[in-house]
């Protein structure tokens, strides 16, 4: 499952990731030459990636490379023009609806509902996984603060709901798009308490970010700003930090 | 473990139930428009009862309708404001679903007050008390087009600038058979003649909105998240 950039200008796949393991096995999310416009501009160029059970993956890039665009087309909110998601080999965009079960998605907003209770906007959620929300609040230090409306929360507390969602869900690919915005340090403690339980269940999280995550041994894919005219040599970069 | 569909339907509507309990002011306003747009026309027309008796069933239908138009500016913008709407389409609902559910919340927060509050309202334009029922069946089925038509269009002009001004020359035109129904039984019952036929139209006219609008407005949600 080796990718290499070729070189050749045409067919130019602009990003490899080297599976965590040697087996010939097919990895359980494979990402294939993703390519997005968004209007006349080209966002996301032949973006691959290949992550096993269990694997953390951090996209990193200047503003404006396409981070989020990526993290919305492995959640089915967006089709690529080009490539394929495959989930256990399966091709995981022919069934939007399907995906989302597959899927835990933390926006950039919060998506809470500034009249309802915490507990309230945690209850679709959790209804839907059949799931508990009380212990997804106690796992992010909510318990205290269930009963309050979301308007009366501060910008961590909301983050940290929005993530308790993303507990609740009980999915197995966790698509977080800068989860760290606006935590504190205890926090970011209970993150990393959150990832570390998730991959040991075989989970998946790839997260956006511009800062140090707790996230044990990560990938790292690094998308370039496409439309950066500065530079001539934009190619997506990987490396395997295991 | 997972919800069956239909109960996962009935969740997204009692969600929205909730926040429209909660935002008690937002919900009424609908049925204060309509109560006070139709106390307007006797002010305007002066207060001869033959005469407002004649125009009860028109006045009554257009401000049901422009009432039922207020709420959905909101119906899907304020959940693609807030990010809720990516989440709504992650719960594992087809998007027509997720927006049919939403249409039913729709119409139990400002199709079904519109109900309670035009027996009122047309007592007190005039019409005569034997055609209240087909004012209000015909209301029924009207009310429920419009919820269905309605999501459609709140959910196609959904990311557009101006939406807010594109959504009701995008409604009105599509729910004027309704209107033309609805208002004609009223006719047909205050003269005598037969109201049925008219119910009837009414009725096709929902029968064919309630499978394709949902349809038409899932695709509309898909295109304003991608």
């Amino acid at each position: 499952m080796f990718r290499y950039p070729t070189g050749s200008a045409a067919h130019d796949p602009r990003s490899i990731v080297i599976p965590a393991s040697p087996t010939p096995a097919r990895p359980l999310l494979d990402v294939e030459n993703i390519s997005v416009f968004r209007g006349e501009r080209l966002v996301l160029d032949g973006v691959g990636l290949a992550l096993d059970a269990g694997d953390a993956l951090l996209l990193t890039g200047p503003n404006g490379a396409g981070k989020s665009t990526l993290l919305r087309v492995l959640a089915g909110l967006r089709k690529p023009e080009g490539g394929h998601v495959l989930w256990a080999g399966i091709d995981a965009l022919a069934d939007r609806t399907a995906h989302a079960a597959r899927v835990a998605y933390l926006g950039h907003q919060d998506a809470l509902k500034a009249g309802l209770t915490l507990r309230e906007n945690l209850s679709l959620a959790a209804r839907a996984a059949g799931s508990d929300p009380d212990e997804a609040m106690a796992a992010l230090d909510l318990s205290g603060l269930a009963d309050l409306p979301a308007r009366m929360l501060s910008a961590g507390q909301k983050r940290r709901a929005a993530l308790a969602r993303v507990k609740l869900a009980r999915a197995p690919l966790w698509l977080l798009d800068e989860p760290s915005l606006g935590l504190d340090s205890r926090a970011i403690g209970l993150l990393d308490g959150l990832f570390r339980a998730h991959r040991d269940t075989g989970g998946i999280v790839i997260a956006t970010t511009h800062v140090p995550l707790p996230l044990a041994h990560p990938k790292s894919l690094i998308l370039p700003d496409l439309n950066d005219a500065a530079r001539d040599d934009v190619r997506a970069t990987v490396d395997d930090a295991t | 473990m997972n919800l069956p569909i239909p109960a996962l339907v009935l969740a997204v509507v009692g969600r929205d139930l909730r926040l429209a309990v909660r935002h008690g002011a937002d919900t009424l306003g609908a049925v204060l428009f309509f109560v006070l747009a139709g106390a307007l026309f006797p002010l305007a027309l002066g207060p001869s009862p033959d005469l407002l008796r004649r125009m009860a069933p028109g006045i009554v239908w257009v401000c049901a309708l422009l009432a039922a138009l207020l709420p959905l500016d909101r119906l899907f913008g304020s959940e693609l404001e807030d990010g809720s709407l990516d989440q709504l389409m992650l719960t594992g609902l087809p998007p027509s679903l997720v927006a049919l559910a939403k249409m039913t919340a729709h119409w139990l927060t400002t199709g079904l007050p519109l109900l309670f509050a035009a027996g009122p309202l047309a007592i007190m334009l005039g019409l005569p008390a034997p055609v209240l029922p087909v004012l209000l069946t015909g209301l029924l089925l009207g009310t429920l087009v419009l919820s269905l038509i309605g999501g459609m269009a709140a959910s196609v002009v959904l990311g557009a600038r101006r939406g807010g001004v594109l959504l009701p020359l995008l409604v009105l035109p599509l729910a004027t058979p309704a209107l033309i129904f609805g208002a004609a039984a009223l006719d047909a019952a205050q003269t005598g003649l037969s109201w049925q036929p008219d119910l009837e139209l009414l009725g096709a006219f929902l029968a064919a909105a309630l499978p394709l609008c949902p349809l038409a407005a899932g695709a509309g949600l898909r295109a304003a998240v991608e």
